[in-house]
C-alpha cells in the first residue's frame, strides 16, 4: 500500500487541513476497532513511540503508539498554525513540520509565489523530503489551498513545481478553493489567474471547489433538517458537513461545516485506496482515467448524499437517488452544471454496501441525460469500496472532466481583465522583485489557451457520432482446398 | 498431470479463488451420482490436478498469486485460509505497494521487466512440485493494467522459458460500459500480445455472466463475488476430470493438452468460449429435471445462434443447407447470423450420461469446410455429477462467437486512438504509437480470419 503526504498551504487550506485530519481519525477509529496500526492507517499517518527523543521513533507493525499525520503545515501568517496546535488536535501534527512565518503575504501572490518562495525554498524542500523519507512507498501530494489569496495562491503554487523537480513520480493532486464572485478580496482575480498558470502546468490533477457552491450546499442541508420534514428522521451524524465523534466537537467557525464537505471529499477519493472493495481504484487510476490530455485535468466533483435517513433498510430508489444528485448541480462542489455540458470521462467512486449491479444499472439509466464526447462514448470507470463513511450506509463520489468548468474560468477572466485594464493595483505586484507585466500576459494567455481547448470541445457537442473508417485487411485463399491461406495487410 | 495457476491483478486473484474453491466442493460433494470407488478416483484426479498436499492434509492449491498492490491478495489468502478446506501456499505470492494504475504500459513495460525474476522464480517452484506438468492455466483481465500488462509479459516469459509446456490464458472481457475508461486500449494491446505468446485464449465476458446472474440465477443485487461463482462453476465444469477415450476406468491425464489438440487445429484461430446448461439457482434446482435429449438441444441452438446463455435462444436461425458453399463472408450487423465453428468440444457429466446423443453436433454445416467433423467435434462424458447437478452439459468451443465483441472492442478502441486521447499516459511508459497500430492490425487480421469462414 502507498502512502500520500498533505501539504496545507496558507489560512484556508490549513483550515481545509484541519478538518481533514480530524475526519481522518475518526475514520480510521471507526474501521479499526482494535487499534492496530494497518496499511489503510498507514497512508496518511505514521505511527511514533513518543517517548523515543528525535527521529527514529517510528513503529511499523502492531498497536498504535502515537499516530502523526503526514503533513506539512505551511503559512506566512503564525494565527492560524497556531490555533492548530493549541487545539485538540495539536499531537497530531509534528511540530518539526511546520514552516511559518509572522508578515503573512498580504493578499500578494508575487509575495507568496516569490518573496516567500525564494525565502523558504531550502527549509520547505528539507521538510518535504523528510516527508518522504519516512515514507516506504509514497504515491500522492495532495496539496490544499486557496487561490484568491497570498499565501496559498502564491507560495502553494510555488512548490508545486519543486514536486515536480525533486519528486517527478508522485503524483500532484490540488484541491483548490476559487474565489466567489462576491469575493471581499479585491485582488483576487490577480493572484487566482498567476496561480492557474501554475496548476496548468505543474498539477497532474486538479479539484476546484468554491465558497459559494459550498456554501449552498449547507443552507440546502439546513433547510432539509430544520424544515421538520424529514428533520427528525436525518441521522445526526450523518450529514456530510458534521464533525460529531471527531475531535473538535463544535462549528466553532462558519467556516467548518464547509470545510469538513471537502475533508469528506478527500476521505472519499482516497476510500478506494486504502480499504478493501471488489473493484478498487488507487489514485494513480485517477489520473490515468479522467485526464485524456495533459493540460484538461479540472476535475468537478460531486458528492452524494448529503446527509443519511435513519430508514436502515435502503429501499433502491433511494440508491438510485444518490447517483441522480450526483449529476444535478446543486450538488456539484463549483458553480457548474455538467448535465449541459460535454463529458470528457467521468468516475464514480461508491462505498458501502452497493454492488456492481446498482452502478450498471444507474449507469444505463442516467446516460442518455448525459452528453459524452464523440471518441469516449462509454467513459466511465467505477470503483466499489466496502467500507462507508462514517453515519452513512453508503456514499458517491462523482468526479467529472467536463467542459463545464469553462464559464468558471471565463468568469475568473473576465474580473481579472476588468482590474487589469485599469491597472488597478498593480504596483503592489511589479515592486516585487522579479515580477513585470509579462507575468501577466503570460498567466492570461494559459488560461485563454485552455478555454480555448474546451471551446473547441463544446463545438463539437450536437455533432452525430461518426465511426471512422478501420484498416482494411485483404484476404488472399489459395483455390485449391480452402483453408486459412495467407492474410496480408492492405 | 498438474495444471499451475497463475493469478494476475484483482480481477485474477478473486476469480481465482473462487475456482479454486468450486473445485475443491464438487470434488468433496456427496451428490455425485456414482459408487465410492468412482468417487474417490475423481477426487484424486481433481487433487493431483489442482492442489499439492501438505503434511496435515491441507490441500495447497497449486498456484502463484501476482498483484501489484497489497489488499486483494491479502484478502484472497485469508478467504482460503478461512474456509478451511484449503488454502494457498504461504509463499506462493508476490506484491508490491503500487498498482499499475489501469495503464498497460505501466504493467508491460515497468512492473513486468522489474519483477520478472521475482515472479518466474515463483512460478519455477510451483512447476518443480508437480510430478508431471500440464501447463499453465493464467488468469487475468483485459480492462486493468496489472491483469493485461503483467499478464500479457509474464505469457510472453513462459512462452520462452517453458516452451514444451502448454498455456492457456483466461481472460475476463470488462462490461461495455464503464469499469476502466481505457479499458478497450488495454484491450486490444493485451489481446495482441497474447495472440502471439498464449496457445489458447479461453475468453468470458462480464456482460454475459452478469445476465446469467440476473436471467438464470435471479439475484437482485449481482455482486462481482456472485459473477466470479458463475465462471468458477463453468470453468470447474470443464476442468474437473473426465474419462479419457481409450478406458472408461481412468481419467484423462492431460486435461490441457487434450483441450488444445480438439479445439485449436490452427495457430490464426484460438478464441475459446464457453456455454453450459442448465444454471440456475440453488432453490430452482430442486424442482428441475432434465432429459439429456433436451439439454444438448439447447446447447446446440445456443452454438448456432450465438446466444450466451439458456434464455432468450433465437432459435430461427438455421445452419446453412448443406450441398451450398460455405464462402459467404460474414456480416458484422446481420441478426440471424449462423455462427460457423472450428471445432467444438462437449463435456457431459451426470446420470445416464451414456445414452446421451451428441448427433446433431456433428452436423458438417456446422462447421468450416477445412475440417471433417469427425476431427471438429468431440465428446467427454462422465458418470460423475457436477456440483449438485444431476445433469451438465458443457460447450467449449472455437468459432464465431467472440467476432462481434472483439470488433466492437476494437471499433471503440480505434476511435479513441483518432482522437489521441490518453495517448500521452500510455507513451510515458515506452508504448508508442506503432505499438498501438501493431496491435489493431493484428486484430483486424483475426476479426477477418474469423469472418471469413
Amino acid at each position: 500500500m502507498t502512502q500520500s503526504v498533505v501539504v496545507q498551504v496558507g489560512q484556508c487550506g490549513n483550515q481545509i487541513g484541519c478538518c481533514f485530519w480530524d475526519l481522518a481519525l475518526r475514520e480510521h477509529a471507526a474501521v479499526n476497532q482494535k487499534g492496530i496500526y494497518d496499511e489503510a492507517i498507514s497512508s496518511f499517518f505514521r505511527n511514533v513511540d513518543t517517548r523515543v527523543v528525535g527521529d527514529g521513533g517510528s513503529i511499523s507493525k502492531g498497536k498504535i503508539c502515537s499516530l502523526k499525520a503526514r503533513a506539512v503545515l505551511i503559512d506566512m501568517e503564525e494565527g492560524v498554525v497556531n490555533e492548530i496546535l493549541q487545539g485538540p488536535l495539536r499531537d497530531v501534527f509534528d511540530t518539526k513540520q511546520l514552516i511559518t512565518d509572522i508578515s503573512g503575504s498580504g493578499n500578494n501572490w508575487a509575495v507568496g509565489h516569490r518573496v516567500f518562495g525564494s525565502l523558504y525554498q531550502d527549509q520547505i524542500l528539507e521538510k518535504l523530503r523528510k516527508s518522504a523519507e519516512h515514507c516506504d512507498c509514497l504515491q500522492c501530494f495532495f496539496i490544499i489551498h486557496s487561490m484568491g489569496g497570498g499565501t496559498g495562491s502564491g507560495l502553494g503554487t510555488f512548490l508545486l513545481k519543486m514536486l515536480e523537480d525533486e519528486f517527478p513520480e508522485v503524483y500532484r493532486f490540488v484541491t483548490s478553493i476559487y474565489p466567489s464572485g462576491e469575493d471581499d478580496v479585491i485582488t483576487s482575480p490577480y493572484n487566482s489567474i498567476l496561480a492557474m498558470k501554475e496548476l496548468n502546468e505543474h498539477a497532474d490533477c486538479v479539484l476546484p471547489i468554491d465558497n459559494q457552491s459550498l456554501f449552498d450546499i449547507i443552507s440546502k442541508i439546513d433547510l432539509m433538517v430544520n424544515s421538520g420534514k424529514l428533520g427528525t428522521t436525518v441521522k445526526p451524524k450523518s450529514l456530510v458537513t458534521s464533525s460529531s465523534g471527531a475531535l473538535k466537537t463544535r462549528h466553532k467557525k462558519p467556516f467548518d461545516a464547509m470545510n469538513n464537505i471537502v475533508a469528506n471529499l478527500l476521505l472519499n477519493l482516497t476510500s478506494s485506496a486504502r480499504f478493501e472493495g471488489s473493484l478498487n481504484m488507487d489514485l494513480n487510476e485517477i489520473s490515468m482515467n479522467l485526464v485524456p490530455f495533459p493540460q484538461l485535468h479540472y476535475l468537478v466533483s460531486s458528492l452524494t448524499p448529503l446527509y443519511t435517513l435513519t430508514d436502515v433498510n435502503i429501499p433502491p430508489r433511494r440508491l438510485d437517488q444518490m447517483f441522480s444528485d450526483a449529476f444535478s448541480k446543486d450538488h456539484q462542489l463549483l458553480r457548474a452544471d455538467p448535465k449541459h455540458s460535454l463529458y470528457l470521462a467521468c468516475a464514480l467512486m461508491v462505498r458501502g454496501n452497493v454492488q456492481i449491479s446498482d452502478v450498471r444499472r444507474n449507469i444505463e439509466r442516467l446516460k442518455p441525460s448525459l452528453q459524452f464526447v464523440s471518441w469516449n462514448q462509454e467513459g466511465w470507470k467505477t470503483s466499489l469500496c466496502s467500507i462507508p463513511p462514517v453515519g452513512h450506509s453508503h456514499s458517491l463520489l462523482a468526479l467529472a472532466n467536463n467542459t463545464c468548468v469553462k464559464p468558471t474560468f471565463m468568469e475568473l477572466k473576465e474580473r481579472f481583465m476588468r482590474l487589469y485594464k485599469k491597472k488597478a493595483h498593480l504596483h503592489h505586484y511589479l515592486q516585487v522583485e522579479g515580477m513585470e507585466e509579462s507575468c501577466f500576459t503570460e498567466a492570461v494567455s494559459s488560461l485563454s489557451a485552455l478555454i480555448q481547448e474546451y471551446n473547441q470541445l463544446d463545438a463539437t457537442k450536437n455533432m452525430p457520432v461518426q465511426d471512422l473508417p478501420r484498416l482494411s485487411i485483404a484476404i488472399i485463399l489459395s483455390s485449391e482446398n480452402i483453408s486459412p491461406g495467407s492474410l496480408q495487410f492492405l | 498431470m498438474s495444471i499451475v495457476t497463475v493469478q494476475l491483478g484483482q480481477c485474477g486473484n478473486q476469480i481465482g479463488f473462487e475456482v479454486f474453491d468450486a473445485l475443491l466442493s464438487d470434488s468433496h460433494s456427496s451428490q455425485g451420482l456414482c459408487c465410492k470407488r468412482e468417487n474417490e478416483a475423481y477426487q484424486a484426479s481433481c487433487k493431483e490436478r489442482f492442489f499439492s498436499e501438505e503434511e496435515n492434509g491441507v490441500p495447497i492449491a497449486r498456484a502463484v498469486l501476482v498483484d501489484m498492490e497489497p489488499k486483494v491478495i491479502n484478502q484472497t489468502l485469508s478467504k482460503a485460509a478461512q474456509s478451511g478446506r484449503w488454502k494457498y501456499g504461504q509463499h506462493a505470492c508476490f506484491c508490491q505497494k503500487q498498482g499499475s494504475g489501469n495503464n498497460w504500459a505501466y504493467g508491460y513495460s515497468v512492473h513486468g521487466p522489474r519483477h520478472e525474476e521475482s515472479i518466474m522464480d515463483l512460478i519455477r517452484k510451483e512447476v518443480e512440485k508437480c510430478d508431471s506438468f500440464s501447463g499453465f492455466f493464467i488468469i487475468m483481465s483485459m480492462a486493468g493494467g496489472t491483469g493485461s500488462g503483467i499478464g500479457a509479459f509474464v505469457t510472453q516469459n513462459l512462452q520462452d522459458q517453458y516452451s514444451n509446456s502448454l498455456k492457456m490464458n483466461q481472460i475476463i472481457w470488462p462490461y461495455g460500459t464503464g469499469e476502466v475508461i481505457v479499458q478497450n486500449y488495454n484491450s486490444i494491446l493485451t489481446l495482441s500480445h497474447l495472440y502471439r505468446s498464449s496457445d489458447a485464449l479461453l475468453v468470458h465476458e462480464n456482460d454475459a455472466v452478469h445476465k446469467i446472474c440476473a436471467k438464470l440465477m435471479n439475484i437482485k443485487q449481482i455482486s462481482f463475488s456472485d459473477i466470479n461463482q458463475v465462471l468458477a462453476h463453468q470453468l470447474g465444469s470443464v476442468f474437473q476430470p473426465t474419462y479419457s477415450a481409450e478406458s472408461s476406468f481412468h481419467y484423462r491425464r492431460n486435461p490441457l493438452g487434450d483441450l488444445m489438440e480438439h479445439l485449436v487445429p490452427h495457430p490464426e484461430f484460438k478464441m475459446l468460449s464457453i456455454r453450459n446448461v442448465p444454471h440456475m439457482s440453488e432453490n430452482s434446482l430442486a424442482y428441475s429435471t432434465f432429459t439429456w435429449a433436451g439439454l444438448l438441444k439447447h446447447l446446440r441452438q445456443m452454438l448456432i445462434s450465438n446466444a450466451k446463455m439458456e434464455e432468450g435462444i433465437d432459435w430461427h436461425v438455421r445452419p446453412p443447407l448443406s450441398g451450398l458453399p460455405s464462402l459467404g463472408k460474414m456480416s458484422l450487423n446481420k441478426d440471424l447470423h449462423f455462427n460457423t465453428s472450428i471445432a467444438n468440444l462437449v463435456i457431459l457429466r451426470g446420470k445416464d450420461v451414456q445414452s446421451a446423443d451428441v448427433e446433431g453436433f456433428k452436423d458438417p454445416a456446422l462447421y468450416t469446410s477445412w475440417l471433417e467433423p469427425v476431427n471438429a467435434f468431440n465428446v467427454w462424458k462422465t458418470q460423475r455429477a457436477f456440483s449438485k447437478y444431476e445433469k451438465s452439459a458443457v460447450l467449449v468451443s472455437n468459432s464465431q462467437f467472440l467476432v462481434k465483441p472483439l470488433d466492437m472492442i476494437v471499433g471503440k478502441a480505434w476511435n479513441m486512438f483518432a482522437s489521441k486521447a490518453y495517448i500521452h499516459q500510455y507513451t510515458k511508459f515506452g508504448i508508442e504509437e506503432e505499438d498501438f497500430l501493431d496491435s489493431f492490425t493484428s486484430l483486424e487480421q483475426v476479426v477477418a480470419s474469423y469472418c471469413n469462414l
